[in-house]
């Protein structure tokens, strides 16, 4: 018998807990680090990217509203799932940034943990960035951390799958809602980590995952009125200046973009929590 | 395609002489003739409904065009809260609401009407004085219709005394559905004339009646019987307007003009939820019965949560930014 045929994959976007096409049609070519083709990859739109934030919005309500213990399992179900998967990640993560084998299984046992670590977040943050405080009268002030709302998230450029988990989970760690825009060039394991949140107990909407281009998308989404929030991580110098200028005309809560892309692989610490939290500060009588 | 009648055929077109059009004078001297002459209407092709809806809802509507659509569309909203809760505070905001739909654009038109119970038509005429706002009452024990005509009648007395500029009426769809035509034409004249000077707004509720073709018969019935405006549905069963049952109603509104001189205008209400859906039904309009309907004189939308998205669709277009449901207010 001859060889058999590979079944190729048609990559689509992660929207609405969903994989539809782009609304627009467009695909483009994925070349691997040596410019060898890999595969078509759907060519998100900036209407893509306005169905996402509905579904994104429609999907706060849920997320927000689910208890933190919850959201710290879900979190912990994508690192499961993942897990599961590693090897096709390995080897997408190995092609898109022409690493060895050995550096991408590292990279994406790092991202796994980082799911891990954020899971475990989830439950104490009120405990840490929260308070409860001192007042001059008889009742009792606290203070609570609560999620930004909708939360769109320029993917890193040059890490294509340590890089985006650690700018995502961070925003749902919170009980944000995401609209991620992958890398551009490596966009594969955005791809595939869509299939592992559409298999997590993630409600649909949630995160949706664009493949394509952000500076096409970004000042769509920087300007849009129902986006509450912007990380710039995968916008180059002058495009985040400009996303930056255009997300205050709707006062937007903006993380800037480092110069350089950082080493994912360091301890994030909260830096990457409190952007996407509000605090809300209440007064409670004390009673008798 | 003028199914009815050969226009040639008709003498003194255009002339209305008491509720029944000259060339169907007859057609309701018994319940057997009248029932005779609506199983008579030419069937309505299903499948073809449904075909040419789907084929006219892919028209590509932009920019200019999108933005004469939206506010066109925005003029021709008949706000409506129909609820058991309402109060009137909700109906006076609401009627605020209907006077600037958009308070950061002065541009924005205002919509036709105001659409509420009976009892509260008083609070939404006095909210709206000064306006070209129609006040429209829901009447005729809405939404079932289950009552005697003489309480349907003093139901509509009453919103007419409150200041209705507009009733909304539903049919008997149990006598309509067991064959008792007459009794239905006979009901609608007779809230015709309670209406007075008021125009008369006919609720088929389509859900109820299964079939195109009884949605047709129900049309001729309405049209013939006086109403004003036929409309797809009083929002409270589901599926309510849908494109197809709009297809045939504007056909029946069609062939009524060519057959007898007098237009009637069409209202789908319920689950006309987005823009895209709204602009749907213009080229509906637009394409079946013609330009003369696409005015809120002929033409309506009963909802109430399109207008916020035609708003948002408004100012998406007017900063070139997309907008969100802070942007609106919420009701």
């Amino acid at each position: 018998m001859s060889d058999r045929l590979t079944v190729r994959k048609t990559y689509k976007l992660y929207l609405g807990g969903a994989f539809p096409r782009s609304e627009s049609g467009r695909t483009y070519e994925v070349r691997d680090a040596k410019g060898h083709f890999l595969a078509n990859a759907a060519w998100a739109s900036r209407k893509d990217a306005r169905d996402a934030v509905v579904a994104a919005r429609g999907a706060f309500a849920t997320w927000s509203a689910a208890t933190a213990y919850n959201r710290g399992q879900v979190l912990y179900r994508v690192a499961e799932v993942m897990e599961g998967r590693a090897a096709q990640f390995v080897e997408e993560v190995a092609a898109g940034e022409g690493i060895s084998s050995s550096k991408a299984r590292a990279e994406v046992d790092a991202a796994i943990d980082r799911w891990v670590w954020y899971a475990g977040w989830t439950d104490k943050l009120a405990a840490v960035l929260g308070s409860t405080n001192p007042v001059a009268g008889p009742y009792f002030g606290f203070s609570l951390p609560e999620p930004t709302g909708v939360v769109a998230v320029l993917a890193p450029q040059r890490s294509s799958l340590l890089g985006l988990v650690s700018v995502l989970a961070p925003v749902l760690a919170g009980g944000n809602t995401a609209v991620v825009v992958s890398s551009r060039d490596r966009p594969l394991p955005a791809i595939t980590l869509g299939e592992v949140l559409a298999t997590s107990d993630l409600p649909a909407g949630v995160v949706a995952l664009l493949t394509g281009d952000a500076a096409e998308i970004g000042p769509w989404l920087a300007e849009h009125a129902d986006v509450d929030a912007i990380d710039l991580a995968g916008a180059p110098a002058p495009l985040a200046m400009e996303l930056e200028r255009s997300a205050a005309g709707t006062v937007k809560r903006v993380l800037r973009a480092p110069a350089e892309e950082p080493d994912w692989t360091a301890d994030p610490g909260l830096s990457r929590l409190r952007p996407f939290l509000e605090t809300k500060s209440v007064w409670h009588p004390m009673g008798v | 395609m003028t199914h009815v009648l050969d226009p040639s055929a008709l003498t003194g077109a255009g002339s209305l002489t008491g509720p029944l059009p000259d060339p169907f004078a007859d057609v309701t001297r018994s319940g057997d003739a009248f029932r005779a002459f609506l199983h008579g209407l030419p069937g309505v092709d299903q499948v073809g409904a449904e075909n040419r809806v789907k084929v006219l809802g892919t028209r590509s509507i932009k920019t200019t065009a999108k933005a004469w659509a939206i506010d066109t569309a925005i003029s021709m909203v008949d706000l409506t809260t129909l609820e058991g809760s309402d109060t009137p505070g909700k109906v006076r905001s609401l009627a605020a609401k209907a006077r600037r739909p958009d308070p950061e654009d002065p541009d924005c038109p205002p919509v036709a009407a105001v659409c509420v119970y009976g009892d509260l038509a008083g609070v939404a005429k006095q909210a709206l004085v000064g306006t070209d706002v129609k006040v429209a009452a829901v009447a005729t024990a809405f939404p079932s219709g289950r009552a005697s005509r003489a309480v349907k009648l003093a139901d509509v007395q009453d919103a007419v005394a409150n200041g209705a500029d507009e009733i909304d009426m539903v049919i008997d769809r149990g006598a309509f559905l067991a064959g008792r035509y007459l009794d239905v034409f006979e009901e609608i004249v007779a809230v015709k004339e309670a209406c007075g000077s008021a125009h008369l707004k006919v609720i088929l509720e389509t859900g109820e009646l299964v079939t195109l073709d009884a949605v047709r018969r129900a049309s001729w019935l309405a049209m013939l019987a006086g109403g004003d405006f036929i409309k797809t549905s009083t929002g409270k069963i589901s599926p309510a307007a849908t494109l197809p049952v709009c297809l045939v109603m504007l056909e029946a509104v069609r062939d009524f003009r060519a057959a007898t001189g007098r237009q009637v205008g069409v209202k789908p209400a319920g689950g006309i939820r987005t823009t895209k859906d709204a602009v749907k039904h213009l080229v509906l309009v637009n394409e079946t019965a013609g330009a003369d309907w696409l005015s809120p004189d002929w033409f309506r939308f009963g909802a109430s949560s399109l207008l916020n998205d035609l708003l948002l669709q408004r100012q998406k277009l007017r900063t070139g930014h997309y907008s969100g449901p802070d942007h609106v207010s919420v009701d």
